[in-house]
């Protein structure tokens, strides 16, 4: 369970890019994060993983986000970057996704067996030993994945997981994330992706939360979209 | 492909050879290190004068190229920006050494036309075995030796990052500079006025990424132990070759073995 109590942030002093943020998360709930660029998705799950500093209370499973709680914290979420060019830091697929597990403190074997098991799952093991300067976009997004769940962890956190991958790419990353049965929670603006992968919307505008409810009452409502500087999703839209 | 992106795909090729498969990639990351380094300290040490002792010590490089498949030509490409350097190391010695040292005939080599040899030999040398180190060794494998050997963790870290970051910034000078180009067509490199904003843009950027890059490994549980390469230990195997490499590197450097050989037809 995931916990924000009067959550705030700033990067800058007198500049709130988070303001007084309060919610929770359950268990096995799949969350979108949604609004427009500049709306502090990213900088919420940068706080929520211990990378930026907060005002208020965070806490995981009750354990509270604070310095010396962070590394059994980050074991519990997985997070997913942006740009997978960041992610992928080792030469090849392989060693990526067995430095968590053996920072985890796996033996080398148990890690290679996870790897291959979490390969197997994902129908990835042609890019097992691929360089990861080698790959597509799309495969790269796939494998940044893999390495997350390679470490087993209770949440998946992602930032625009959508976000430049052509349309049969993403409709992969959008089935993969489907078949995930942890908590999840997923920033973007790609609506009709959220409309695919998530229950329940949290929508933040200018740093403070908008709407919190089911998916599909948040994302066919044109009014509320629309004043927080977004669209229909493309499949609720009578234009189209 | 432009210029930098093509150093971007040499630079990670490095990783693709140190990912190979032969008998020296197999040897202990350490090990290697120990011998590149004491290799080194050998071959620097020769006295500039002592040309024959130093042509024997090729041999180490040249040996490691053919048991671990690394092209020769390949190292040449690879270096062919350092290399003029290391060979300009030397040059100005005829000029200021002419005392002569030996003689073919008519023709007499001075001091400094030796010492310009051995000066560039001891620079393609040192370069050749660290090539070597580096093309069958991953670099963090190379890290874990020297965090091994009790180089401070910070130390050693810094130099993982830096290795990483290299690449990354590599990319952001890459992506701008194509950004430039395209809005400044028929214009070669960037103009002098652009430079202090393209540097701070580059330097930002790099930055941000470098820290996306790290926190990407906080993430994952990274707290300065590099355990993803410590599976590897030394076996008899690594040191057999230990012990060799260096009593053959202490025999080259002591005796002269041209000089030994010649003295028996004398
Ligand atoms: N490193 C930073 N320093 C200062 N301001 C930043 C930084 N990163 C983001 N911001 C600002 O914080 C706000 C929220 O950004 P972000 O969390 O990235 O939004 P989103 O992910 O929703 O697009 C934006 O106004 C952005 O300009
Ligand atoms: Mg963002």
């Amino acid at each position: 369970m995931i916990e924000f109590k009067n959550v705030s942030f700033s990067y800058e002093i007198d500049v709130p890019v988070l303001r007084d943020i309060s919610f929770t998360i359950e268990k096995g709930e799949s969350v979108g994060l949604i609004g427009a660029n500049g709306a502090g998705k990213s900088s919420l799950l940068k706080v929520l993983l211990g990378l930026l500093p907060h005002d208020g209370e965070i806490s995981v499973d009750g354990i509270l986000l604070e310095t010396k709680n962070l590394p059994e914290l980050r074991r519990r979420m997985g997070f997913v970057l942006q740009n997978s060019d960041n992610q992928m830091f080792m030469p090849t697929v392989f060693d990526d996704m067995m430095f968590g597990p053996l920072n985890y403190g796996m033996s080398r074997e148990e890690a290679e067996r996870k790897v291959d098991s979490v390969l197997e799952r994902l129908e990835l093991q042609s890019l097992r030993d691929k360089y990861n300067h080698k790959i597509s976009g799309g495969e790269k997004k796939m494998a940044s994945i893999a390495t997350v769940l390679a470490m087993d962890p209770e949440v998946i956190i992602m930032d625009e997981p959508s976000a430049s991958l052509d349309p049969y790419n993403r409709r992969a990353v959008i089935n993969l994330i489907r078949s995930l049965e942890q908590t999840k929670i997923i920033a973007s603006h790609d609506l009709d992706m959220i409309l695919d992968t998530a229950d329940r919307v949290i929508l933040l505008s200018g740093g403070r939360i908008a709407a919190d409810g089911r998916c599909r009452d948040i994302l066919t409502d044109r009014f509320l979209l629309e004043h927080n500087r977004m669209e229909l999703p493309l499949r609720f839209s009578e234009s189209y | 492909m432009n210029k930098i992106d093509s150093a971007i795909s040499e630079f990670r090729q490095m990783d693709e050879l140190a990912s190979g498969n032969s008998p020296v990639h197999r040897l202990e990351a350490g090990i290697k290190l120990a011998v590149t380094v004491f290799y080194i300290i050998c071959v620097v040490s020769v006295d500039k004068y002592r040309l024959s002792m130093l042509t024997m010590m090729i041999f180490y490089p040249l040996l490691m190229f053919q048991a671990a498949g690394l092209s020769m030509s390949g190292f040449f490409y690879k270096l062919r920006y350092v290399l003029p350097l290391v060979c300009m190391v030397g040059v100005f010695n005829p000029l200021l050494d002419t005392s002569p040292m030996m003689s073919f005939g008519n023709v007499s080599v001075s001091g400094g036309m030796i010492s310009m040899l051995t000066l560039m030999g001891k620079g393609i040398f040192c370069l050749m075995a660290s090539y070597v180190l580096v093309a069958t060794t991953r670099f963090d494998s190379i890290c874990a030796a020297l965090g091994r050997a009790h180089v401070p963790r910070v130390m050693v870290t810094l130099m993982l990052l830096t290795y990483r970051y290299v690449s990354v910034m590599m990319q952001e000078v890459s992506v701008m500079s194509e950004a430039y180009a395209l809005r400044a067509p028929g214009q070669k490199g960037i103009h002098i006025s652009a430079w202090g904003s393209f540097l701070g843009q580059m330097l930002l950027r790099s930055m941000d990424r470098a820290q996306e890059l790290y926190s990407s490994m906080l993430l994952r549980g990274f707290d300065g132990a590099f355990r993803y390469a410590s599976g590897e230990r030394a076996k008899t195997r690594d040191f057999v070759f230990l012990t060799l490499c260096l009593l053959s590197f202490a025999v080259m450097r002591f005796v002269d073995i041209p000089e030994l050989i010649g003295s028996f037809f004398v």
